[in-house]
């Protein structure tokens, strides 16, 4: 479908003292579609995000962004290529509001003055293009929205900087139905505008509902990366249970195995 | 066919019902619930000190006639100086939720080095209060540095060094000592008067400045189609600036020398003083980064982190300025009292100050404040001193009065913030 991946791990290790967490990982990520990274808990999912936020360093393997080689030491340099996460835990300041926190640390000056005027103009802009219209104002403060929004604001910050990937991690673990569909319905935007997306789920009606890829992690290793119409939820969770899923082509573990 | 559907009009139509908010208030009907809603919210800002002055200024103004003479008004704006002065710092620390309990002592170390550096030393004025700030910042630099990369609790550290620094006047001075300030310049900040002429124009041009200023602001947010207030909320702010500062200008402009054949009128140096640092304070929270990130600190440090922004480098800059502002109350303090002794800064005056501050309304909890808040709290708790004092009240009842007034001001404000999550305000 796509061609080349826009960033790709290959053959990530990574330990933590005596414990071995990644595997000769592999993961690919193309422009334009949701990769979904599906794994029971302690599989390495948090750990190879973490990798490519450049939060951890790797141990051996390589970073590769848009077909080079990339060494990414931390955070910033990560973000200096277009690779954004929003995390979990959402990272927004209550007594902000959604402007201030979408361009937070990222602040537009004119001199030694906050422009708040581009600032506003480009947070609608962003909004707007991912067909935001559930947030009332865009300067009332995040204190004052529901879960849905405020991920829906963490979503658009991640967006607002010409992101090339962004990593969501679990994006509907706390949200209700309509909530997640409000999110799910964003990722997917934000696909279809280009933007490689790496979502991180325990919710395999999620995955399957927007996920173009799949990639199971079991034990720190890549069990398996399918594309999601090859595949029944079955399948997945016998991968992410067992490593192996019958009628699976887990070639790419075996091969490294 | 079916991207025909997808750029009908109704489409573009919605997303221009996004950028033209909802919640925006275009007429004054709309900006008044918008603002009755968000009180009821918890989110009352100056309000209750507002509503306090008035009540103040009532009673004291009944109980003695002397309370409102442009004499006693002149007095109460030279108390409220380096009360307002100290919590304006002071602020900057409530921001980020942590606490400075030696700011007060700070100021008397610093005012110290400033009297000895004039009379033991010649040094020119301008020396020793530049002295007196570099004192405080270094102050603030330590204490800064032992909170945000040791990771001690600031009211532990500012608690040590409340103790310790009121060592320093009495090595300085001597035991039960004093330093005559009587240099013309500083004891002028309190003692001398802008001439009348200067203090019209001065307040006229502010009063132009910010109409001119808030106008083109609106009018940009406007054209741009940005989120803004209705114009006619924006004139209101500019009649009533314009009402207090012309209103202020004209009680501290007549005579008000107690004797015949003296003349002492004008606004007092410490006033335009004052006005200046809310100026810039009000300027460097709002309208530049670090202020922002002193905001964001406050409100949520990990997300602060991750937005890349130096959480270490905000604290310690915080204590710092705090520290700054504390030995520039502590310089004001000294001219009004025309001296420096061992007991300055000590006693009540940082009680003072962190009541002025939760007074005008900043949080405890960090996150929420402005500089304005340090003037207006300030003036509610020179008022009670100033009007107990003319009442001759025994002092025991000023004390009771002001730790009462401070109990108050922190109830509103545990309970405003626990009202404001409740509605969602921020």
């Amino acid at each position: 479908m796509s061609t080349a991946p826009i960033l790709e791990m290959r053959g990530i290790n990574k330990s933590f003292g005596v414990a071995h967490v990644l595997h000769d990982v592999d993961l690919a990520v193309y422009p334009g579609q949701v990769t979904a990274l599906v794994g029971d808990n302690g599989a390495g999912k948090s750990t190879l995000v973490k990798t490519v936020a450049g939060i951890y360093s790797i141990d051996t393997g390589e970073y590769r962004f848009e077909d080079q080689i990339v060494s990414v030491h931390g955070p910033k340099d990560a973000s200096a290529l277009g690779v954004e996460v929003v995390y979990q835990d959402l990272a927004l300041c209550d007594n902000l509001d959604i402007v201030q926190n979408m361009f937070l640390g990222r602040e537009s000056k004119r001199g030694p003055v906050l422009d708040e005027t581009t600032m506003e103009t480009k947070a609608r802009e962003v909004l707007a293009s991912l067909s935001v219209r559930t947030v009332k104002s865009v300067r009332q403060s995040v204190s004052s929205l529901s879960g849905g929004q405020r991920q829906t604001v963490a979503i658009a910050k991640a967006a607002l900087w010409n992101s090339k990937v962004v990593l969501l991690d679990e994006p509907t673990a706390a949200l209700g139905v309509a909530q997640t569909r409000q999110v799910l319905d964003l990722v997917r935007r934000l696909a279809d505008s280009g933007v490689g997306v790496v979502l991180i789920s325990h919710n395999l009606t999620d995955v399957f509902e927007v996920a173009d890829r799949i990639t199971a992690l079991y034990l720190g290793r890549v069990a398996a990366d399918v594309a999601t119409k090859d595949v029944t939820s079955q399948q997945v969770v016998e991968l992410i249970t067992t490593g192996q899923a019958a009628g699976v082509d887990t070639g790419k573990a075996a091969a490294h195995g | 066919m079916a991207d025909t559907t997808l750029d009908a009009p109704g489409t573009e139509a919605d997303e221009a019902a996004f950028a033209a908010d909802r919640t925006q208030a275009n007429t004054l009907g709309d900006a008044a619930r918008a603002y009755v809603g968000r009180i009821r919210g918890g989110d009352m800002g100056a309000l209750p000190a507002l509503m306090g002055l008035v009540v103040l200024f009532i009673v004291f103004g009944i109980a003695n006639d002397r309370f409102l003479s442009a004499l006693n008004m002149a007095n109460l704006i030279t108390q409220a100086g380096a009360i307002m002065v100290l919590a304006m710092g002071l602020i900057m620390v409530l921001l980020l939720g942590d606490i400075d309990l030696s700011a007060g002592v700070t100021g008397g170390v610093a005012a110290c080095f400033m009297g000895v550096l004039l009379v033991k030393h010649g040094q020119p004025w301008f020396v020793a209060v530049l002295a007196a700030l570099a004192i405080g910042a270094v102050i603030g630099l330590v204490m800064g540095v032992l909170v945000a990369k040791l990771g001690i609790p600031s009211f532990v550290v500012t608690l040590a060094f409340f103790l310790g620094l009121q060592g320093v006047p009495l090595w300085l001075i001597g035991e039960g000592g004093s330093v005559r300030v009587d240099q013309e310049v500083i004891s002028g900040i309190t003692k001398s008067n802008v001439p009348v002429t200067a203090g019209w124009i001065a307040a006229g041009v502010i009063i132009m400045l910010v109409a001119a200023l808030s106008l083109l602001s609106h009018r940009t947010k406007v054209s741009k189609g940005l989120q803004h207030q209705p114009i006619a909320v924006v004139y209101a702010q500019i009649v009533v600036l314009a009402a207090v500062l012309l209103g202020v200008t004209y009680i501290l402009s007549v005579n008000r020398a107690p004797n015949a054949g003296f003349v002492i009128k004008g606004i007092p140096y410490v006033l335009p003083l004052v006005v200046a640092l809310l100026i810039f304070w009000t300027f460097v929270l709002t309208r530049t980064s670090f202020g922002r990130h002193v905001y964001a600190v406050g409100g949520n440090p990990e997300a602060a982190r991750r937005a890349g922004i130096n959480v270490d480098r905000i604290r310690i800059s915080v204590f710092m300025i705090a520290s700054s502002m504390a030995a520039l109350s502590g310089v004001i303090a000294a001219s009004n009292l025309g001296k420096v002794s061992t007991s300055s800064g000590g006693g009540n005056t940082l009680l003072y100050a962190v009541g002025a501050a939760v007074i005008g309304g900043t949080s405890l909890f960090g996150g929420k404040g402005k500089a304005r808040d340090a003037v207006i709290g300030g003036l509610v708790i020179a008022t009670i001193a100033n009007g107990l004092g003319l009442l001759n009240q025994a002092s025991y009842i000023n004390f009771i009065v002001t730790g009462g007034v401070l109990l108050l001001a922190a109830s509103v404000d545990a309970i405003s913030r626990r009202r404001r999550s409740a509605s969602g305000l921020g």
